[in-house]
């Protein structure tokens, strides 16, 4: 069971229009902020000091009208765990209505499959896009705030650069969501950000409505490597350590003070407010359950030193990322309900990552753990369905008997389970957002390609556009024209 | 623990049957032989081989010596041994940890003269993984050392050698097979800043390579003008500026590609593009100048501003319009068994699959002069085959067995060591 809840910190009007549009859906968001449920008015807080106020920075992203479509005669990876051969899907005011054997409803776009494939939209736990963009000059290098190793102030999505072809890139590879995380030089590197990827000119316009942040937590070489190296800690892996519990222990002291504030407040009691810290509102919130921590660590030992740390100051590890060593410590990870967000094919090019095997996915699907492939590059990102792929023979080359259809997963809903948005879309199933893709081929065949890929019921690539891709401003009469 | 015992028989098996390799012939029938050369696919052939050559290729009624070890490849496709062009296998282990890295020389005295057999390491780990690739033999092409960007201006990273994956004899190294150069801009940002300054540097490199092979006695008396290069460098530069050797040049931009071919028109020299992301604007001048390029057909992004044009139907329009090619892997190192699926990835962005084959195997045979001995599943060639499960493009395909010059190889690695050991719990 989830040792954290789902809450989350603030309504949007999104989030209501979207609790309204899933009505139906086993799952739907609260309404009000926990803070808010308190009995009695609070005092109001001058704008910008209450940790819990308004959000700052909420999400404008709004689904591009579309016309319903059907599409028949596909085979289907749900992201469910099932596969359907010679089946449908219909999808109609940006949401999923019926998926198997289907019946256009009138007026809706029909798009004979031929027998492509149809997945959920792929999706990215782990991405820098628009914080490392490409083109990759000093200019653009605004992903690691690597001048202290605790930054849980920063956010990614002040970073992004909506305007990083690399988004036009993925969504041609079937990409409809993505997070996007700080580096992983810091301990604390910041608050992810999860996306729609859709061509927008601001970030807010991108951001997908509803969903948890992320904290960016870091062991290993990266943080003691780069402070180590100027004289500062942390310097080792027990460093590292000892730099998050210090952390915890403040964020767990903060979030006393602001909870006996509210306590004194909701008996009508003004007092003086604690200041709002932005460091420390993200780990409290991490320690709240609103704030997934998503830790980047490769070796076994250092994973289940993480476990512990979590235990010892009550927050829930979603995802261990990259994890090459996963496969070691496949039963405490299961145990602690912690997904993995790794490759297939990824070893070797640092000490920490030497033991890094392409069976690691298959090893983790079957002792239980949620895993996703993920990419951590804007090239990779452009081919999950084939890392997948690579990781899916191995799996079977060792003997491990896993279906395309379990495996569709590892780029589908495990992601979106790890990202905190798989109530909305990461499956085919009715009153998901209609983030579709069609694949000329079975999405394990090198020859795959995304042929449409749907965003919320909108087409947002086409291979059969005359036009080509979308492409960024930055391309635009610069080389962007083939 | 009984998973494990019987990895260590199939080990010792595999060791035997290497062994028997070299003392009996070998047929593989059943098989549907993709030659990649003259002979073309051939359905249900029979590939012999002998001697550490494939003695014959042929149709099921092809003779089979008395004697021979027979394997049915169950209709499998069988390839030549793939051909990876340009990496750094046996010279780094771990990529981050410098004691493990020779692929880099950081010693401005010794560029071009740097060769980069010295340092192999036969016993390295990424071997066998690449041979789980099916990749047989490798480029070993050096880097260049970035740590210090303020260093000395450099032009040349050194030269490059061809190795087989076979550690048993000693990778049987051919040394000297090319000399590896960046231009644009990260050859610019070496040389002195900026491109025009390492066009004019390398044009007088290239001046004094020819002074010097010209006054060599004199040189060496100390009676000459002074070089810009060190001895060795001008002496390893010999062969370039004869033609005898070719200039391995990476190389982005379309300007870039072009100021390259000049070069090579106005100093006569063999030239491989590699990169060449923007090669398809001006494939018809690469193809007319009879130049071969190495590249990436997934090279999609603008990661730098030399590659805005960087797109994935690179590799069929180049190959559409006459050039030779050759595919790249991930890396050069820990990722370069993905050259096989990137073949894949270009013919489903165009590149026809006899051709992409190519790119795997004849077509760097011959951008490094060796297709008379390997490339190709041809009598007379050394027998580098690899039996494969399905399609060998396919990430669900696997080698069923890789031969190198006959020598079967075991198809282990330290990563399926790892899986073994902490599987051992899940096997039936």
């Amino acid at each position: 069971m989830p040792l954290h809840s789902a809450r989350r910190a603030w309504p949007t009007v999104a989030v209501l229009a979207l609790s309204a549009a899933l009505a139906g859906c086993a799952t739907t968001r609260p309404t009000q902020p926990p803070a808010a449920t308190s009995a009695a008015p609070a005092p109001k807080l001058r704008a910008g000091l209450d940790p819990r106020g308004v959000d700052p920075f909420p999400s404008t992203y709004r689904r591009r009208s579309a016309p319903a479509v059907a599409i028949l005669n596909a085979n289907i990876l749900t992201g469910t765990g099932a596969e359907i051969r010679g089946g449908g899907l219909v999808m109609a005011e940006g949401r999923i209505v019926a998926v198997g054997q289907v019946t256009p409803p009138p007026g809706a776009t029909v798009i004979d499959a031929k027998g492509g494939w149809l997945t959920p939209g792929v999706i990215d736990a782990h991405s820098h896009l628009g914080v490392f963009p490409s083109p990759g000059v000093s200019g653009h290098a605004d992903g690691n705030e690597n001048i202290d190793p605790v930054t849980a102030q920063v956010w990614a999505e002040h970073s992004v650069w909506p305007q990083d072809p690399a988004f036009d890139r993925a969504r041609a590879g079937g990409v409809t969501s993505l997070m996007v995380l700080p580096g992983s030089a810091n301990l604390f590197g910041g608050r992810s950000v999860a996306l729609k990827n859709v061509p927008a000119a601001t970030v807010q316009a991108m951001k997908f409505p509803g969903a948890p942040y992320s904290l960016k937590m870091a062991c290993g070489e990266n943080p003691k490597g780069r402070y180590g190296s100027r004289g500062r800690a942390p310097a080792t892996r027990m460093g590292n350590v000892a730099g998050m519990r210090r952390m915890w222990i403040d964020a767990a002291d903060y979030g006393r003070r602001w909870d006996a504030y509210a306590r004194k407040s909701a008996k009508g009691d003004a007092g003086d407010p604690p200041k709002r810290d932005l460091n420390l509102d993200t780990l409290r919130g991490a320690l709240d359950g609103e704030i997934a921590a998503q830790i980047h660590c490769y070796r076994a030992d250092e994973m289940a030193v993480m476990v512990d740390v979590a235990r010892e100051f009550g927050f829930h590890v979603k995802a261990f990322h990259h994890a090459v060593e996963a496969y070691k410590i496949r039963e405490l990870l299961a145990a602690n309900d912690i997904c993995v967000a790794t490759w297939a094919g990824r070893w070797g090019f640092k000490m920490e990552a030497n033991d890094g095997i392409d069976a690691t996915a298959g090893l983790l699907t079957r002792a239980g753990v949620c895993v996703a492939i993920h990419s951590d590059d804007a090239s990779l990102i452009q081919r999950l369905n084939v890392e997948s792929a690579v990781a899916l023979s191995a799996a079977r080359q060792a003997g491990l008997e896993i279906s395309d259809a379990e495996a569709v997963k590892w780029f589908t809903a495990n992601p979106a389970r790890i990202m905190g948005v798989l109530d909305q879309t990461g499956t085919l199933e009715p009153g998901k957002m209609a983030d579709v893709v069609l694949w000329s081929d079975n999405p394990f065949s090198i020859y795959a390609v995304a042929r449409k890929v749907f965003i919320d019921g909108a087409l947002s690539h086409d291979e059969d556009d005359p036009a080509g891709p979308h492409r960024s401003d930055f391309e635009l009469g610069q080389g962007g024209d083939r | 623990m009984r998973f494990q015992s019987l990895f260590a028989a199939a080990l010792a098996l595999g060791a035997a049957l290497a062994a028997a390799a070299t003392a009996q012939p070998i047929a593989i029938v059943n098989a549907r032989l993709m030659t990649a050369g003259p002979e073309g696919e051939i359905a249900r052939g029979i590939l012999v081989m002998d001697g550490g050559r494939i003695l014959a290729v042929g149709d099921e009624r092809t003779a089979i010596p008395a004697g021979a070890r027979r394997i049915d490849a169950g209709g499998a496709p069988v390839t030549p041994g793939f051909i990876a062009p340009r990496t750094l296998l046996g010279l780094v282990e771990v990529s981050s940890v410098e004691g493990t890295t020779d692929g880099r020389s950081d010693d401005p005295e010794l560029s071009a003269a740097f060769e980069a057999q010295q340092g192999l390491n036969p016993r390295s780990a990424l071997i066998p993984a690449a041979r789980l690739g099916g990749i047989t033999r490798a480029l070993v092409a050096p880097d260049y050392d970035d740590g210090a960007p303020d260093g000395p201006p450099r032009l040349f990273a050194g030269q490059a050698a061809l190795i087989s994956l076979d550690p048993a004899k000693g990778l049987d190294v051919r040394p000297r097979v090319a000399m590896v150069l960046d231009l644009g801009e990260e050859g610019a940002a070496r040389a002195g800043g900026a491109r025009g300054v390492e066009l004019t540097a390398l044009r007088a490199a290239l001046d004094d390579v020819r002074f010097y092979l010209a006054h060599r006695a004199a040189y060496d008396r100390g009676e000459t003008r002074t070089l810009a290069l060190s001895r060795g460098d001008l002496q390893a530069l010999a062969a370039v500026v004869e033609g005898r050797q070719p200039l391995l040049v990476s190389v982005s931009r379309e300007s870039d590609i072009r100021d390259a071919l000049a070069l090579a028109k106005a100093y006569r020299l063999k030239l491989i593009l590699s990169g060449a992301e923007e090669g398809w604007r001006l494939a018809d001048e690469i193809a007319r100048a009879g130049v071969p390029v190495i590249l990436n057909p997934t090279a999609n992004l603008p990661t730098r501003f030399e590659t805005l044009g960087a797109d994935l139907r690179n590799a069929a329009r180049l190959r559409a319009a006459g050039v030779e090619i050759a595919i790249l892997g991930g890396d050069g190192a820990h990722r370069v068994r993905e050259m096989r699926y990137f073949a894949g990835i270009a013919v489903a962005r165009g590149l026809p699959y006899d051709q992409a084959l190519q790119a795997l195997t004849l077509g760097p045979a011959r951008i490094f002069g060796v297709s008379d001995r390997l490339g190709s599943l041809s009598a007379g060639k050394l027998a580098d085959v690899v039996i494969w499960s399905g399609d060998p493009f396919q990430p669900m395909s696997q080698p069923r067995a890789v031969f190198i010059a006959g020598a079967e190889q075991p198809l282990t690695s330290r990563g399926q060591a790892l899986r073994d050991r902490y599987m051992a719990g899940d096997r039936p």
